[in-house]
């Protein structure tokens, strides 16, 4: 016998009215008459637009990378028996998340004004072992990385304190009783476990933190953005390079994604009986409604 | 003579106000399989999780093969642990949860070999061999790459009670361990511990199973409202109970 499956012609009638309407943005979009698109092909792969995505890329990896190897920290420390350790990681969280990015890396820009020299010795006046000029460490490159990425700390601390307080405290205790050290308790059971919630967050301030570097600019660092305001300054194809940003934008945040997909997948790994289904099968599933036949076991 | 290896002496713990073990007196010999029973509440799980230094007395003493736990004694003077030393002792004590509590992102294999490679400083082969072993002991050997959340529950708790043994342990704890399982996976943890015992393990059993307690226990302690109330061999105990709150207890759940 054959079951027959519910229609649905609403959604048949939704799917075309939107199909409609984005075919006619699309279509507004090719054929306006403002908009060249032939210099858009021009620019798309000049040498300082490639030039800005590679400094972009650059930035996002190292703000990500001091933002999570951080993060981790704060976490661990907001989580400690030591009022001193929680405090001060509570304090660096409410600080850093409580004034604008924007601000953050405009200060990291201009810390010469505040110490002019960077100094390593003994604290509050001792003697000084190591100074130098800070405007030859923080170059402005540095300056912008420590802006996003000590921002980004503050975000991830919270990330990854949620992930590690979604973990079982019997996984604590099993590793406890078999005389595992409070460190291998983190790294070889927590930690792997606080993956699965932490990964997706980080994958979204990884995007985040693509588009966060166009701020950069505001402190002369020739970024994606940067390098496109600097073309239409000169030849006032303003529309048209920002497109070419744009474009490049949404190829790097589209291979992010991709990437955070299948790290997410890994982390997975035991955590249910099956591997979440991919967005092939998905789509595949929404189009072709299956058809079950009674007596068959439903899947 | 031979140190017992436990030995509780008016043993006292709270949890803010609340007194859960008020002067807890308990002798279990090298060799001796120990069954704790009682309503819930009665503060058995927290003896064992003391024994196993997760839990810290407030007073009286508690001593595992002749040494206290959390304390080191030098002179008249008690120094407590250092968190090494405790992970050193938890380290030569077994315990199996309830919940069986397995390393949900490692394989049953993954799950015997941690602790024997980070703790003991074991090489991948040797701790592999012997979680091998142990899996082919509890009756899992086909089972070495499988996941916990791919086993049945009486297997998990098979594959814990294998993780414990793999550290080579000189006694074993057991929380409940069948009280999360199905009925008709009951039997194949049982008979894991029943060859434990045979094989002279020291266990401390906290339990529901009468049936097991009367079979493989030497003794059975009946704990209520955080004291033993009376203990004795497990048939002495279950046929003539001399206490009113013993026999209201077995009442309900022979």
């Amino acid at each position: 016998m054959r079951a027959v499956p519910v229609r649905h012609p609403g959604r048949w009638l939704a799917a075309a009215a939107v199909i409609v309407l984005v075919a006619d943005v699309v279509y507004s979009l090719a054929t306006a008459r403002t908009l060249h698109w032939d210099v858009v092909r021009y620019w798309v792969f000049d040498g300082r637009i490639l030039n800005g995505i590679v400094v972009t890329l650059k930035l996002t990896i190292l703000a990500m990378l001091l933002g999570v190897v951080l993060g981790v920290a704060l976490a661990v420390m907001r989580l400690s028996a030591n009022p001193v350790m929680s405090t001060v990681s509570r304090l660096y969280i409410w600080f850093f998340r409580g004034t604008p990015v924007y601000v953050q890396i405009l200060f990291w820009g201009n810390v010469s004004l505040l110490f002019p020299r960077l100094s390593i010795g003994i604290p509050f006046g001792g003697p000084t072992w190591l100074s130098a000029d800070i405007n030859q460490v923080v170059t402005l490159f540095v300056a912008a990385v420590l802006g996003l990425g000590l921002n980004e700390a503050a975000y991830m601390a919270e990330i990854v304190r949620a992930g590690i307080m979604s973990v079982d405290p019997g996984q604590t205790e099993a590793a406890q009783a078999l005389g595992m050290s409070r460190g291998q308790i983190l790294r070889r059971v927590v930690l792997p476990q606080a993956m699965r919630v932490i990964v997706p967050p980080t994958g979204n301030e990884a995007i985040s933190m693509l588009k966060t570097t166009s701020l950069v600019s505001v402190i002369g660092v020739s970024e994606l953005l940067d390098s496109a305001i600097q073309i239409y300054a000169v030849n006032y194809r303003t529309l048209e390079l920002l497109i070419v940003a744009s474009i490049w934008y949404l190829v790097v945040t589209s291979i992010l994604s991709v990437g955070q997909y299948f790290v997410e997948r890994r982390f997975a790994r035991g955590s249910s009986r099956g591997l979440p289904p991919t967005p092939l099968h998905r789509l595949r599933r929404m189009l072709i409604p299956r058809h079950t036949t009674v007596g068959e076991r439903p899947r | 003579m031979t140190a017992p290896m436990v030995l509780a002496d008016q043993v006292h713990k709270r949890y803010g106000r609340l007194e859960v073990l008020r002067g807890i007196d308990l002798r279990v010999e090298a060799g001796e399989v120990m069954c704790l029973i009682g309503p819930s509440g009665s503060g058995k799980s927290t003896l064992l999780r003391c024994i196993n230094h997760l839990e810290k007395i407030d007073s009286g003493r508690l001593s595992v093969d002749g040494e206290l736990v959390g304390y080191r004694q030098r002179g008249d003077r008690l120094h407590e642990l250092r968190d090494r030393e405790v992970c050193a002792k938890r380290a030569e004590i077994g315990m199996v949860f309830q919940r069986f509590n397995l390393f949900p992102h490692m394989t049953a294999l993954g799950n015997l070999i941690e602790a024997p490679m980070r703790v003991r400083r074991e090489g991948r082969s040797v701790a592999e061999e012997r979680g091998r072993r142990l899996l082919e002991r509890v009756g899992l050997a086909d089972r070495a790459g499988s996941f916990p959340n791919q086993l049945s529950g009486g297997q998990q708790q098979r594959v814990a009670i294998a993780r414990a043994l793999a550290m080579q342990p000189k006694l074993m704890l057991f929380d409940e361990p069948t009280s999360a399982l199905d009925p008709e996976l009951v039997g194949d943890v049982l008979d894991v511990m029943r060859g434990l015992a045979a094989d002279g393990m020291t266990m401390v059993v906290v339990t529901h199973e009468m049936a097991f307690a009367r079979e493989v226990g030497d003794s059975l302690v009946f704990m209520d409202d955080g004291v033993v109330v009376e203990s004795g061999t497990p048939r002495e105990v279950l046929a003539r109970p001399r206490h009113e709150r013993t026999r209201e207890f077995l009442a309900k759940v022979l």
